[in-house]
C-alpha cells in the first residue's frame, strides 16, 4: 500500500496512514498471536492490551480530525470508483471509538480468568476488533462484506470460547443464521452492482441524484435484500432470535464484545440510508419498513426483558432493546431524534457490556455455561480453576457494595432513568420529536420509549435484588482488581457521558447534520480522488 | 444459455433452502452449501452473460463488448470465505454431535426431554 498522494498538503504523509492503522494494526498482531505458544499467557496478553490501547488512542484522535468533514484513504492510491477507499467521518470515528473503548474493557476483564478458557482466545480478539473496525471505516460495500465476515468468522470463535455443550448447540444456531445472512448480503450487493454498476457507497449516491433509471425498481429490491442481512445482524424483529440465546451462552468478555457486532448492523443501515436515501430519486426509500421493524424490536425486547430470569439474558434482551430504539428513530427521519439515538447508542452498548460482565461475576458457581466437556482436552482450561499459577490481580474486598453500585449504574443508564447518559439521550430523543409538528410514528416512538424503560427497569431491579440481596449458601463473588478495572472503565464512560454531555451531544448533532448533507461525504470520496488521479 | 443459467440458479436455491430447514445438522450444511453456489452463480449474471467477450485488459481498441471483471472477483473472494466458513461450520456440526449425542439442529432427539431444565437459575 502506498501512501495517499498529496490531496491534503496540510497533513504529512504519516498521519494520513492513521486512517487504515485501525485497521491494519490489529491483523498484524493478531497474525504474530497465532504464531505464539498458548503457554505464553503474559506476553500475549501485553501484546493484545498495548494493540487495544492504541486502537483507542487512534480512534480519539480520528475523532479530533473529523471536524472538517471526512478524510480519506485510497488503498493503493487508485481513484475512487475504481479504487478502494477507507472513509473516516464523524459517524466512523465514534463508532471506532465506542469499539475501542469495549474492546478495551472487554480485554481487561479476560485476563483475571476467560482468557484461559481455550486457545487463541486473543488473536481471535483482535481479528473481531479489525473486521468491526474496517465495517466502520470502508466506503465501499464489497470490502463491507469481506470486514463483516472476517468480524463474524471471529465471533464464531468467541462464541465458542470455553466449549462447553450450552455453547455448542448456540454456537450452530448462530452460524447458521449468519451464513444465511452472508448470502442475503451477497444477493443484494450484487444485484446493486448489476442495477448500478458499481459498489463504491459514495458513487452509488452520485448516481442516485440523478432521475432514476428503468432499473431503479431492481436496484431497490437489491437495497431490500442487502437491508434484511444488515437487520439479521442488528437482531431486528423477526430476524433476532438467535441474539440473546446466543449472548448468553457466549462467555462473558465474548458477549461483551458481541454488543458491538449488531451495533455494526446499525451503523451501516444508518449510513447507507442517510446517504442513499436521504434525498435522490430513492428517497425515503424503506423508512417505513426500518420504524416499524424498530418499534417491534423495541417490544419485542421489552416483552424479552421482562421474561428474562437471569441477568445475561436481560442483558441480550438490553442490546436489542437499544437496536431497536436506533432503528424505530431512524424511520421518523427526525435528524434531532438521531442525535439523541446516536447518543443513546454509545451509552447502552457500554452499560449492556457492563451488564454481561457484572452478570457473569455474579452467576458465577451457579454458571451452566461454565467451561466443561472440552473438545480438545489439553487446549483448556477451566477459568475458575484457581490453583494455577497464572493469576493475574488479587481479589478486591466488599465486593458485593462494588457490584450493586455497577447494577444499579447499568439499570439506570439501560432503562434511561436520571441523572445518567441514558436518560439525557432518551430526553434527547423526546425533543427532537418533539422539535416540529409531532406526526404519528413520532407518538408511537415516543411511547414505545417510555414504555421500554419501564419494561427495562422493572427486571433488572428484580434482577439485582435477587443476585445481590438474597441470601444464599453460595459464597460470595470473587472480583479480581483487573475485573473491576474493566466495569469501573465502562461504568466511567457512562459517567462521564452524562458530565460531559453537552459536548457529547453536540458532536451527535454535527454527526447527524454532516450525515443529512451526503453531497459533501460524495464530494470528500470523489473529488479527493479526481484530484490526484495516477497517470 | 440464460434459460439454462437460471434454471441452474433456481434448483440450487431451491434445494438449498429445502435442506436448510432439514432437522438434521448435515443436511443444513449441504442446504448452505447448495444455496452459496446459487448465490455465486447468480453473482456471476448479474455480470451479464457474455460468450467469448475478451477481458477488460485485452490489446484490442475496437473491442465493444468485454466481459467485465469486478462480478468475477466478487465470486472469487465470496467463494473463499463461504469455503472457509463452511469448514468451520462443520467442525462446529461434529463437535455438537459429539458433546450432545444427536445430530438434531436442536441438540437433542425430538421426542426426547430437554436436558437442562427450562430454568437453570432457580
Amino acid at each position: 500500500m502506498s501512501p495517499t498522494a498529496l490531496s491534503a498538503p496540510a497533513v504529512s504523509a504519516w498521519d494520513d496512514h492513521l486512517v487504515v492503522l485501525p485497521v491494519v494494526l490489529p491483523i498484524a498482531v493478531a497474525g504474530v498471536m497465532f504464531l505464539l505458544d498458548e503457554r505464553r499467557r503474559r506476553l500475549k496478553a501485553a501484546l493484545s492490551l498495548a494493540t487495544v490501547l492504541a486502537l483507542l488512542a487512534i480512534a480519539l484522535v480520528l475523532v479530533g480530525r473529523v471536524d472538517a468533514g471526512a478524510q480519506v484513504y485510497r488503498l493503493g492510491n487508485w481513484a475512487a470508483p475504481y479504487g478502494i477507499v477507507l472513509v473516516v467521518d464523524r459517524l466512523s470515528a465514534l463508532m471506532l471509538v465506542l469499539a475501542g473503548v469495549l474492546g478495551l474493557c472487554a480485554l481487561v476483564f479476560s485476563f483475571a480468568r476467560w482468557g484461559q478458557a481455550g486457545p487463541r482466545f486473543h488473536g481471535l480478539f483482535l481479528l473481531l476488533l479489525m473486521g468491526v473496525n474496517g465495517a466502520f471505516l470502508t466506503g465501499d460495500l464489497f470490502n463491507l462484506f469481506v470486514f463483516f465476515e472476517v468480524m463474524l468468522a471471529a465471533s464464531y470463535g468467541l462464541v465458542l470460547h470455553g466449549s462447553g455443550e450450552v455453547r455448542i448447540r448456540a454456537g450452530l444456531g448462530y452460524i447458521a443464521v449468519n451464513l444465511v445472512a452472508s448470502l442475503f448480503f451477497l444477493v443484494g450487493v450484487s444485484l446493486i452492482y448489476g442495477t448500478m454498476g458499481t459498489l463504491n457507497m459514495a458513487d452509488l449516491a452520485r448516481r442516485l441524484a440523478t432521475p432514476a433509471s428503468g432499473e431503479q425498481a431492481l436496484f431497490e429490491v437489491g437495497c431490500a435484500v442487502l437491508g434484511l442481512a444488515f437487520l439479521i445482524k442488528c437482531s431486528a424483529w423477526p430476524l433476532g432470535f438467535w441474539l440473546p440465546t446466543t449472548y448468553a451462552a457466549a462467555s462473558a468478555p465474548a458477549a461483551a464484545v458481541l454488543a458491538i457486532l449488531s451495533k455494526v448492523g446499525i451503523y451501516v443501515v444508518v449510513r447507507l440510508s442517510l446517504l442513499l436515501f436521504g434525498a435522490g430519486s430513492s428517497a425515503g426509500f424503506g423508512q417505513t419498513w426500518i420504524l416499524a421493524a424498530g418499534l417491534a424490536t423495541m417490544a419485542y425486547g421489552t416483552v424479552g426483558i421482562l421474561a428474562a430470569r437471569d441477568l445475561t439474558r436481560a442483558a441480550g434482551y438490553a442490546v436489542m432493546i437499544s437496536s431497536g430504539t436506533l432503528l424505530a428513530t431512524l424511520g421518523t427521519g427526525s435528524g434531532g431524534a438521531l442525535a439523541g439515538a446516536l447518543y443513546y447508542l454509545f451509552g447502552s452498548t457500554l452499560a449492556a457490556g457492563a451488564l454481561f460482565l457484572l452478570a457473569e461475576i455474579l452467576q458465577r458457581g451457579r454458571d451452566p455455561a461454565r467451561a466443561d466437556q472440552p473438545v480438545f482436552a489439553d487446549e483448556y482450561r477451566d477459568p475458575f480453576d484457581d490453583a494455577g499459577a497464572t493469576e493475574v490481580g488479587r481479589a478486591l474486598p466488599a465486593a458485593v457494595a462494588l457490584l450493586g453500585i455497577g447494577v444499579l449504574l447499568c439499570t439506570l443508564m439501560l432503562a434511561g432513568i436520571p441523572p445518567l447518559a441514558g436518560f439525557v439521550g432518551k430526553l434527547a430523543m423526546f425533543t427532537g420529536l418533539a422539535a416540529g409538528p409531532i406526526t404519528a410514528p413520532a407518538w408511537w416512538l415516543i411511547a414505545a420509549l417510555t414504555l421500554s424503560s419501564f419494561g427495562t427497569l422493572m427486571p433488572l431491579v428484580r434482577l439485582g435484588i435477587r443476585n445481590l440481596w438474597v441470601p444464599s449458601d453460595d459464597p460470595p463473588p470473587v472480583l479480581r482488581s483487573t475485573e473491576f478495572a474493566a466495569l469501573a472503565g465502562l461504568l466511567a464512560v457512562c459517567l462521564a457521558l452524562a458530565l460531559w454531555g453537552g459536548p457529547a451531544l453536540a458532536y451527535a448533532d454535527a454527526t447527524v447534520r454532516w450525515l443529512e448533507q451526503p453531497q459533501d461525504y460524495v464530494r470528500a470520496v470523489l473529488g479527493a480522488a479526481q484530484e490526484g488521479v495516477r497517470p | 444459455m440464460e434459460i439454462v443459467l437460471s434454471l441452474g440458479i433456481g434448483v440450487f436455491a431451491a434445494s438449498g433452502i429445502w435442506l436448510m430447514l432439514r432437522p438434521r445438522t448435515f443436511q443444513v450444511v449441504l442446504g448452505i452449501s447448495l444455496l452459496s453456489y446459487a448465490v455465486n452463480l447468480f453473482i456471476f449474471a448479474m455480470g451479464r452473460l457474455t460468450v467469448g467477450a475478451p477481458p477488460v485488459l485485452g490489446a484490442a481498441a475496437e473491442v465493444v463488448s468485454v466481459d467485465d471483471p469486478v462480478p468475477q472477483a466478487l465470486v472469487l473472494t465470496a467463494l473463499v470465505i463461504g469455503f472457509a466458513l463452511t469448514a468451520l461450520f462443520l467442525v462446529v456440526l461434529l463437535a455438537a454431535r459429539g458433546v450432545t449425542g444427536s445430530d438434531h439442529v436442536d441438540g437433542r432427539e425430538p421426542h426426547q426431554a430437554e436436558p437442562h431444565p427450562g430454568n437453570p437459575h432457580p
